[in-house]
């Protein structure tokens, strides 16, 4: 079996999730035999092949679609190139579109004849047109290469991969890490929304990393609950190093890690902070990270008054997001939506007990986290002071928490898509 | 001689704790659901209790004596029955008037005090005979402990405390190739009788009766009398022990268990030679055939028929040991709240609640749990047992005062005066 997989980043040049998990996945497939071409826009070189073959977009020229412009252009319509890129439009839309522009695009199609494009591979501000343009590279790469299945993760190469679908016919899977709802609220980009619905459209199968996650897909996208699929992240822990540290204080320390955005519900976690620290004094928390509620997090601190015992880091990074896990009595994740969460499974494996919110996808997964509702302050106190206060219950959700994050084995959600390959090529 | 078939019927409900919060610890000392666990009651009197009291009162009148059964009911649960269902207590007297319904003792809280304090253990088993006598006019002459926990230890308390008989699990791994189908005797002393639980029968009407997967399913009162005939070819006794809210609860009305409950008795007596016994009079007519020899702690619950449901992960034992640590000084403190709550907190539920099992070892234990998760219900209990140990020790302090210096036994009694 052979896969054409689209990513965005691929380790060790990471600025999320997301390149984590399509390693550890494509590590998990090509121990079931399953080759990954995998495709990303700006590979560095240094990433690890050991798993798969990495195919850098920067490299390619554009020649094979250029040969017969016309007719590929009928099957990726949706693909307009310019400088002033709209990526997507309704195909009512697009039908007046074409007609109007059909042979400026073809001018347009001939000109990056045999051209290379620079991707970045960011989330900068021409993100956009690095999406449409990767989506035509992708074309060319699935006219050059063979393979059986096409599998494009996250919106970002949701285009590519429906390029590479309509000109080949080969079945498409979508992976679903988060949807424009877990980033934005409800105050969604509708570009962006629009491009997640064409790929889940597009695919014969569309695979999302937690019921909660799947049921936005069915709820929000309107996309057939039959072609949805659940397949739980893992994590991938070779390698992993238990740091010890000497702690300059005796406060027991409760910690959130994270962006401090609406989505992870920072405010959750300093209303209940008040109401521990106001019964158990000998405690510190810990607020690292930043984002846009970062100086209303600090302004809601001073105004409660508990300034001295609530702390605020700023943004960590690698071996200080150890260190501050070792640092830790208490982990808490209160996410407003989280589509999976993979730090509380970083903390459960540096042997810190965990509080997560129920609204997150690795509670599905968890039986040793303490789960709250998010806007359970008074439930999210009193597991913070239980944690703290009754010595058997961070012993025993360590050591069984420590297991269990041990037995989240990549290899079985690379079972699970490998079924899923194999079901659409029957 | 006849060959016997003896029922019993377990009946408890516990006191289920209300969502007890931190900020509540020195300031709220009421601990109890009030709300949950009177509609429970109420709707398993109304689902199980009464119509199964009434089903087995048509029963005894119907064969005149030749159908028996007996109960043990627990302390707490006949509290609650004063207080939220007395027509339930009516119910179980027009029972006992019939003589065909024996009442067997066990520990007043549903407790596992047998498991950790001798002095607790008796304290609340006499506190139960009493409560049972007041009530059905009757002395408990067998005891059967709480999820029928069993020990050579603890069989022979029972049995100093001048017990007959006791009931427990016929557990696999201590028969080995030992039928559950005779009687046996405590190895310490062999004047207590043991009645052992035929598991395989008594689970074929308490969890597999209404399992459609099951290839005996649907269960008769025929095809079940075709078992006990199989069972008893060659041996005495079989044993059917199972919780009361088997009838109308975990089986429900649709199901059909009413009418088998209300044929059984017709098709065992009709179609075989075997009688109906209470305990008591089992130990009376038959012999033991050998003693058990039962070292570490045995009881009805899950595959590995042992104690690790109520006290197998650290949660519980600290819980446990945290309560059963100030058992001295709340004696001591005289303190009639204080002695309800300690009672009440001894609940084995509680404990069970917290049990890790139940993520591989399914549906029984979370029936009635009011937790979502084991580390919930720690929580939650914890809170309750922290502010029960600050008011325990509030109401030590002058005691010791007291025994302490003359000194300061004047000024506690200047006090006093003031």
């Amino acid at each position: 079996m052979k896969v054409l997989m689209f990513g965005w980043e691929f380790p060790p040049h990471i600025s999320g999730g997301l390149g984590t998990a399509c390693y550890g996945l494509t590590k998990g497939l090509s121990n079931m035999g399953t080759e990954v071409l995998f495709v990303m826009p700006s590979a560095s070189g240094d990433e690890d092949e050991s798993a798969v073959k990495i195919i850098n977009a920067s490299d390619i020229a554009v020649t094979e679609t250029a040969k017969n412009v016309r007719s590929v252009l009928e099957k990726v319509q949706f693909l307009r190139v310019g400088t002033n890129m709209i990526p997507y439009l309704t195909p009512e839309q697009f039908t007046e579109e074409v007609e109007k522009n059909r042979k400026g695009q073809v001018k347009d199609y001939k000109s990056i004849l045999g051209q290379k494009y620079k991707f970045s591979g960011k989330y900068g501000s021409d993100l956009m047109e690095e999406v449409s343009r990767y989506a035509m590279v992708a074309a060319e790469i699935a006219l050059r290469y063979d393979f059986d299945v096409i599998h494009a993760h996250d919106w970002l190469t949701y285009l590519a991969g429906t390029a590479a679908k309509r000109l080949t016919g080969k079945p498409l899977v979508v992976h679903v890490h988060a949807t424009e709802f877990d980033r934005s609220g409800n105050n969604i980009n509708t570009i962006v929304y629009d491009l997640e619905k064409l790929g889940m459209k597009e695919a014969d199968k569309v695979i999302a990393v937690s019921n909660l996650t799947r049921n936005t897909v069915i709820n929000k996208y309107g996309i057939n609950p039959d072609k949805v699929v659940t397949v739980h992240n893992a994590v991938d822990f070779d390698g992993f190093e238990q740091l010890s540290v000497n702690r300059g204080v005796d406060d027991k320390i409760v910690t959130f890690l994270g962006r401090i955005t609406f989505q992870k519900g920072p405010e959750y976690f300093i209303e209940a902070a008040a109401k521990v620290i106001r019964r158990y004094p000998k405690v510190r928390f810990v607020m690292t990270g930043s984002g846009d509620l970062l100086n209303r997090s600090i302004r809601r601190v001073a105004k409660l008054g508990i300034a001295t015992n609530f702390h605020f880091t700023g943004f960590l990074r690698g071996e200080d997001v150890k260190k501050m896990f070792a640092y830790s009595d208490v982990y808490v994740m209160p996410s407003v939506s989280e589509p999976f969460g993979i730090s509380p499974l970083e903390a459960m494996r540096s042997n810190v007990p965990t509080i997560i919110s129920k609204q997150s996808g690795v509670a599905e997964v968890l039986h040793h986290a303490i789960k709250v509702d998010f806007w359970d302050i008074d439930a999210m106190a009193d597991a913070i002071y239980g944690l703290l206060a009754y010595p058997a219950l961070p012993a025993m959700a360590v050591r069984n928490g420590l297991e269990e994050v041990n037995a989240l084995r990549w290899d079985n959600a690379a079972f699970r898509v490998n079924e899923i390959y194999a079901e659409l090529i029957k | 001689m006849k060959k016997t078939i003896c029922l019993y019927f377990q009946v408890h409900q516990p006191d289920r704790l209300r969502l007890y919060r931190f900020f509540d610890i020195g300031r709220e000392s009421y601990y109890y659901d009030d709300f949950a666990n009177k509609t429970i009651l109420k709707r398993v009197a109304q689902r199980c209790y009464l119509p199964a009291n009434e089903i087995l009162l048509a029963l005894i009148k119907q064969h005149r004596g030749a159908f028996r059964v007996s109960f043990s009911i627990s302390g707490v649960v006949l509290d609650q029955f004063e207080k939220y269902a007395p027509e339930v207590i009516e119910s179980f007297r027009e029972l006992a008037k019939t003589g065909c319904v024996e009442f067997l003792a066990e520990t007043y809280a549903h407790s596992l005090s047998s498991l950790v304090s001798e002095d607790e253990f008796i304290y609340q088993v006499k506190l139960h005979s009493a409560k049972i006598e007041e009530l059905f006019g009757q002395k408990p002459k067998v005891f059967r402990n709480t999820e029928l926990i069993y020990s050579d230890q603890i069989g022979s308390v029972v049995a100093a405390m001048g017990f007959r008989g006791m009931l427990t699990e016929g557990a696999k791994h201590i028969l080995g190739w030992k039928s559950p189908n005779y009687i046996y005797t405590n190895s310490l002393n062999p004047r207590l009788k043991l009645l052992l639980k035929n598991f395989q029968l008594s689970d074929d009407i308490a969890f597999r009766f209404s399992d459609r997967s099951w290839t005996n399913w649907p269960l008769t009162s025929d095809k079940y009398v075709t078992w006990l005939s199989r069972s008893l070819e060659k041996e005495e006794i079989v044993n059917l022990f199972m919780d009361y809210e088997t009838f109308g609860e975990h089986q429900q009305a649709t199901t059909g268990i009413f009418e088998f409950l209300k044929h059984l008795p017709g098709a065992v007596l009709s179609q075989t030679e075997f009688e109906f016994l209470t305990p008591s009079e089992v130990c009376k007519k038959h012999q033991p055939v050998a003693p058990l020899h039962v070292p570490y702690a045995i009881s009805w619950a899950d595959e590995e028929r042992d104690t690790s449901a109520w006290l197998g992960n650290e949660l519980q034992n600290e819980a446990f040991e945290k309560l059963y640590a100030v058992r001295e000084l709340v004696i001591a403190s005289g303190d009639k709240t204080l002695l309800q709550d300690f009672l009440r907190l001894q609940e084995s539920d509680h404990f069970y609640y917290m049990c890790t099992k139940f993520f591989s070892d399914g549906a029984v234990h979370k029936y009635f749990n009011p937790y979502e998760t084991p580390y919930e219900a720690f929580i939650n209990y914890m809170n309750v047992l922290s502010d029960f140990l600050v008011r325990v020790q509030k109401q030590a302090l002058p005691q010791e005062v007291k025994s302490g210096t003359k000194i300061a036994a004047k000024r506690g009694s200047k006090k006093e005066k003031r």
